[in-house]
């Protein structure tokens, strides 16, 4: 079976954000790049599944530029068997690249689609979805445990106070939370095969923008407030503070 | 009429939540400032406080039925509300951005070739376009979008947009609509419930542990805060990471994004990650024993100093006062 994880490269979650001058997304200065956090995941899904199944093949569908290969590489060093890079150096709404991405599955002919619950940069958290549905395939959004059966899923995904237990079948994609698994650390040796596994490169799918970004700010600085003091003492003026002056409890 | 708006009321075991009904509040208020109309649907089988939608000035409501739709199910959800929206006139729909929500929008603009505009916490309208303001990189930067499409699915962040009783409300028109076929590609077959007693991204109160916990093993001391409080557990990453705390606690990027009425954090220096995902919290206390701690530059209210003393000290305060 074809198994596809599609992964983004993204700004490190320890990075400070600046608005660049377009105004509308990130200075890029100095800020490091990574593969999405959720996509490690998804990637480490991809290779279980494969490696229970005893067959197939996992390959990586990224949607990006030419630094993208870094993550690509990280992806393939864990495992993965081949990569396609769609290149487009346009920034895409959801629908966007969602609509790269299943042109590409489809061409694929996979019947299985790993990726991150969200990217870490626009956090939409749609793409999963938007993706599934143009393809006419299922989704799990936001899961946290896999059991597949034949063409038969059993996933458990995070939603407010619990989870809740989905019954589905293939095609299908699954979108991948924290907690679903151990994603696992590049060997030596597959960071060495990384390189020299394919990537084919192509221009991604045309897409009509449905959404534009018209401007880009910080939120406004939340200004420091006050030490109420330096040990239990000062507890009571801390809950008279509570109660009168911001009045929530 | 143009930009007649549809606020989908999310329920689950037959009762509308909250963030059904601030969907249903930010979807008058939108109607109001663009001179149209907001109507509402509900998905499910039997629901039993669809009478108190008129509160937030809902004159209609849709109830879209069938038992098999009593469980939120992807395919039946997204074909139903998709299936009532094309022989009608509505432009716009609205959603909480729960997980329903953020599952549901994408397949419903998909289905309706809509712009879909997620997780919103501002609705402004610049000269005849609607511009969404919402949260990138966890919060640390806004993005203004413009949809660009017709029609717009749009999802609105919980505790952002209070449902807003109005002063006269409508009478309530309801129509039932019995669905005799959907389609349940996934099913929802059980629900488990997290040991902790309220959630995170629902909690109106949030207390939460850092690495000055020193180890699982002190994190009663947090629970029996959160107790008095009536809040929420929540977690760093760091907790988290060391396997002290379940994911579904974590606050911050890659975990929840909050923004409670309070939170307080101990033991938490506030890296950025943290930061991003609480400072928009309306008021944040502190307690932390290093001084120079980033998570002091947010707080409205910190303590310096030993958190095994504090919280404790806190706790019996706040029993106090809940009795009195």
């Amino acid at each position: 079976m074809k198994i596809v994880v599609c992964v983004s490269h993204v700004p490190d979650t320890a990075a400070r954000i600046k608005v660049g001058s377009d105004g509308k997304t990130i200075d890029p200065a100095g800020v490091t790049y990574i593969i999405n956090p959720y996509d490690e995941y998804a990637v480490e899904e991809a290779l279980k599944t494969k490696e229970k199944l005893g067959a197939g093949e996992v390959i990586v569908i990224t949607l990006g530029t030419e630094i993208s290969k870094e993550t690509i590489r990280k992806a393939l060093a864990m495992g993965a068997d081949s990569a396609v890079l769609l290149k487009d150096e346009s920034s895409r709404d959801s629908m966007g690249i969602a609509k790269a991405l299943s042109e590409e599955i489809k061409t694929q002919e996979a019947q299985l689609v790993f990726m991150g619950k969200q990217s870490v940069d626009y956090d939409s958290s749609i793409v999963g979805q938007l993706t599934a549905e143009l393809l006419g395939y299922s989704c799990v959004s936001v899961c946290v445990k896999l059991d597949m059966d034949g063409d038969k899923i059993i996933a458990e995904r995070e939603i407010e106070g619990g989870r809740e237990v989905v019954e589905t079948s293939l095609p299908s994609i699954i979108t991948c939370q924290k907690g679903l698994n151990e994603p696992r650390y590049a060997s030596l040796k597959g960071i060495m095969a990384a390189k020299k596994k394919t990537i084919e490169e192509k221009p991604a799918a045309a897409f009509n923008p449905t959404a534009e970004i018209v401007g880009m700010h910080l939120p406004a600085g939340k200004q420091p407030g006050r030490i109420v003091g330096s040990d239990a003492s000062a507890v009571p003026e801390l809950v008279r503070l509570l109660k009168e002056e911001a009045k929530v409890i | 009429m143009a930009n007649k708006i549809l606020a989908v009321l999310e329920q689950r075991e037959g009762l509308i939540k909250r963030a059904g009904f601030e969907a249903a509040s930010a979807a008058v208020n939108l109607a109001k400032d663009l001179n149209s109309i907001a109507d509402a649907v509900v998905v499910g089988d039997t629901v039993t406080n669809i009478n108190d939608t008129s509160k937030y000035g809902i004159q209609k409501v849709f109830h879209l039925k069938n038992s098999a739709l009593h469980n939120y199910s992807a395919s039946g959800y997204s074909e139903a509300v998709a299936n009532f929206l094309k022989d009608s006139d509505y432009e716009i729909v609205m959603l909480a951005n729960t997980s329903l929500g953020k599952d549901l929008a994408p397949l419903l603009a998909v289905k309706l070739e809509a712009s879909c505009i997620v997780d919103c916490v501002k609705i402004a309208l610049s000269g005849n376009d609607i511009v969404l303001t919402r949260p990138t990189y966890a919060g640390k930067a806004f993005v203004d979008v413009k949809p660009l499409s017709v029609k717009k699915v749009i999802t609105i962040r919980p505790n952002v947009f209070k449902a807003q009783v109005v002063e006269n409300p409508p009478s309530l028109e309801v129509t039932v609509k019995e669905l005799s076929d959907v389609n349940i590609k996934n099913r929802v077959t059980a629900f488990k419930k997290s040991e902790g007693k309220l959630d995170v991204s629902e909690a109106d109160i949030i207390v939460s542990g850092g690495r000055g916990i020193k180890g699982p093993e002190n994190y009663h001391l947090i629970e029996a805060l959160a107790d008095a409080f009536g809040a929420a557990v929540g977690a760093s990453r760091a907790v988290v990471d060391a396997g002290w705390r379940p994911h579904n606690e974590q606050v911050g990027q890659t975990g929840k994004t909050v923004s409670p009425t309070l939170y307080v954090a101990c033991g938490i220096s506030g890296a950025i990650q943290h930061l991003a995902g609480m400072s928009s919290s309306k008021y944040i206390v502190a307690i932390n024993k290093d001084k120079d701690a980033p998570i002091f530059s947010v707080a409205d209210y910190g303590i310096t100093g030993d958190l095994f003393e504090i919280i404790p000290a806190l706790t019996e305060e706040i029993k106090k006062v809940k009795q009195s």
